[in-house]
């Protein structure tokens, strides 16, 4: 079993669902992110989605655009997240890393050495926004020789035809956009997320996690009620923002505590008791 | 060569092009393609475009010999394809059209575009007025202070300009803020991309629609020369002027194919935006293509004189027809289009846009080393008024 599998087998034998929260590698600088990625194990995730700052985010809205600019100040390139990952991994073994970015800096790297060094750096599932399933069959291959699981996305538009398409790829968990937009929006709709997902299930066999628009406890609770996993990126990217650097670890901290809580109060799947 | 019938089903033109977005666009674009797909055939559909091209933009345009500035060159004889003479000035309207009777085919009310120098926003302006549509325009700011009267003109045809703050401030953030707006409202919105770059379909859909460029030329040729050019010279910014011309022209493989693009303050400098000459193949905007980028993957801020050229991409219709060799790419600086601007205005009376000077400046090289008896068509793809800011301050006057 890889990592991503013993958690998510982990957490269905304690009734939870997964806290995934997303920050961008390199912000606010490089020197924080691994002791940000300590910290949030720390504070109870069971995942972390590292963000690949690229120049050009078009899926994104701009709480997580100038994330990636923050760190493209400090010219953090691919290979600098990677050393991130393998810097880690020394001090942790069990907490999956997934990487999620653009295109454009893998092909400037090539498949073949990326998937290599990212299978070197204890990666251990990537998310690419700009290569759907049509245009992933070389890739996917790439990755899956390399035993790193491909993640991919599915929205509300997504008609049945492609989910099966994407059920097919996929390893690891799908990550559902719960709005039309980009990342940061808030115009999630519970009701449409909980319809989308009873018929997500009937073809996705892998644990489902849902993200984009996720702010406040309340709503992760609501989903987590629903998802196996609970993606929270833009909020957490925002307390990233706006903490002081003294107080940056210990604010995150406490952000996600908070959310960790909810989450874990959810009402019981089957029997609806709190 | 055989018969050429690029680009495949999913919108690839050998290795480049393709449909390289984030899931939430995946189902507008198919339900793009399978619009486009039908009207495309539709004898109805093209009756209406054309019927608009000639009472509404003012086609055919005209190919004008320009004899005084050959003369003076000493070589081949240059021949224009006057876009200039396009209502709105440029030959994106012919575009614009085609997409906003799309659109409304689409049942789409507001439509959306990019734009740099601010051509392509005022053609969408236009046809938005002229359909009675809501029009938005994502532009640079850094665009927005460059290119202040076509930002007026814009809002003088009813269109919201929406600066755009992320990035470089240019183009292409342009384009990644339109795609945002279009993620979000895509039930009611219809996204006109001005160049043949972009997800499939739009390299093909906008090619398509700027065809009758290089349709008319093949036929009026014909008829006043009595053969074609022995070459087609077009700037090349995104690239939908330049395909427009050469598209019909791909199977004549005697009449030689020559994109320019803008080497700005020169190649070797990092202020250029010679994507062809210069650039590696990525991916951006939804294809993949060549691309000005660094080491590590991250697109480069580009340069020009001329805001329409300033693209740290290119139509991946061009990445293929350059790498299978059938159209060269080259490149011309600032300076040398600036010269070409100045010398169009004195010979001809003709003022050009910028853009286009790249084009003209490199006919002028090439024309010297040519018979006299060989005739070059240049796509004149715009004129000069917006530029006339730009080119007073290069001269050292603020207007
Ligand atoms: C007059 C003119 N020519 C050329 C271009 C470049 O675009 P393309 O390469 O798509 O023709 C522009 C773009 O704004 C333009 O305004």
């Amino acid at each position: 079993m890889n990592r991503i599998e013993s958690v998510f087998s982990r957490l269905k034998s304690q009734d939870k669902a997964a806290l995934i929260p997303f920050i961008t590698a390199g912000d606010p600088d490089s020197a924080t992110t691994v002791a940000l990625m300590h910290q949030l194990t720390r504070s109870g995730v069971d995942l972390i989605e590292l963000g690949v700052p690229f120049s050009d985010p078009m899926a994104d809205g701009p709480t997580i655009q100038r994330s990636s600019e923050r760190a493209l100040k400090h010219h953090i390139s691919l290979k600098d997240v990677l050393a991130m990952v393998a810097q880690f991994r020394k001090m942790n073994q069990s907490t999956p890393v997934v990487l999620m970015g653009y295109a454009n800096p893998i092909e400037a790297m090539g498949y073949k050495r990326f998937v290599e060094e990212a299978s070197r750096s204890g990666v251990d599932g990537v998310l690419v926004v700009d290569y759907p399933p049509e245009e992933s069959a070389e890739w996917v291959r790439h990755l899956k020789d390399q035993g790193i699981d491909p993640i991919f996305l599915l929205s509300p538009t997504t008609p049945e035809s492609r989910v099966k398409h994407v059920a097919e790829l996929a390893k690891g968990y799908v990550y559902y956009v719960s709005l039309k937009g980009v990342t940061g929006a808030s115009h999630l709709d519970l009701q449409d997320v909980s319809s989308k997902l009873s018929q997500l299930r009937a073809h996705i066999r892998i644990p489902i996690g849902v993200g984009f628009g996720i702010r406040d406890e309340q709503t992760a609770r609501s989903i987590a009620e629903r998802a196996d996993a609970v993606v929270i990126g833009s909020r957490i990217v925002e307390e990233i923002e706006h903490s002081q650097a003294a107080d940056l670890l210990a604010n995150v901290g406490a952000l996600v505590e908070s959310l960790r809580h909810a989450i874990d109060a959810r009402s019981n799947h089957s029997s609806d008791i709190g | 060569m055989k018969m050429y019938d690029l680009p495949d089903k999913r919108g690839h033109f050998g290795p480049y092009g393709g449909t390289f977005v984030a899931e939430t666009l995946i189902s507008a674009l198919d339900e793009l393609c399978k619009q486009y797909e039908y009207y495309r055939g539709d004898a109805e559909f093209q009756t209406e475009f054309f019927r608009e091209l000639k009472h509404y933009v003012g086609r055919p345009s005209p190919i004008y010999h320009a004899r005084r500035w050959s003369d003076h060159l000493g070589g081949a004889q240059i021949l224009l394809k006057r876009e200039d003479l396009n209502h709105t000035g440029a030959h994106k309207i012919n575009n614009t059209v085609g997409q906003a009777l799309l659109a409304r085919r689409m049942g789409k009310s507001r439509i959306i575009a990019e734009t740099g120098a601010g051509q392509h926003g005022v053609a969408s302006a236009t046809v938005a007025a002229r359909y009675g549509m809501e029009c938005v325009v994502y532009m640079g700011s850094e665009d927005v202070k460059r290119q202040a009267t076509n930002v007026y003109r814009m809002k003088l045809l009813g269109a919201t300009v929406i600066p755009v703050d992320s990035g470089s401030r240019t183009l292409k953030d342009a384009l990644n803020e339109a795609m945002r707006d279009w993620v979000t409202n895509v039930g009611n919105t219809y996204y006109i991309i001005g160049t043949v770059a972009g997800p499939h379909p739009y390299p093909m859909m906008v090619r398509d629609f700027q065809a009758v460029i290089g349709n008319e030329a093949r036929q009026q040729m014909q008829e006043e020369y009595g053969r074609q050019p022995d070459a087609l010279i077009a700037c090349v910014g995104g690239g939908s002027n330049a395909i427009g011309l050469f598209y019909p022209y791909i199977g004549e493989e005697n009449v030689r194919m020559i994109g320019v693009e803008a080497a700005g303050k020169g190649i070797d400098t990092q202020k250029h935006a010679a994507t062809l000459v210069t650039g590696r193949p990525g991916v951006l905007h939804g294809n993949r293509t060549y691309l000005i980028q660094d080491e590590n993957g991250q697109i480069i801020e580009t340069h020009s004189i001329s805001a329409g050229l300033d693209y740290p991409g290119v139509g991946p219709e061009h990445a293929w027809l350059k790498d299978c060799g059938r159209a060269e790419y080259v490149a011309i600086t600032d300076g040398e289009a600036l010269a070409a601007f100045h010398a169009l205005c004195r010979f001809e009376g003709i003022m050009p846009a910028l853009e286009s000077s790249h084009a003209l400046a490199y006919a002028a090289k090439l024309a010297p080393t040519l018979r006299k008896d060989q005739l070059l068509l240049v796509n004149l793809s715009g004129r000069g008024d917006k530029d006339m800011a730009t080119v007073a301050q290069q001269s050292g006057i603020s207007l």
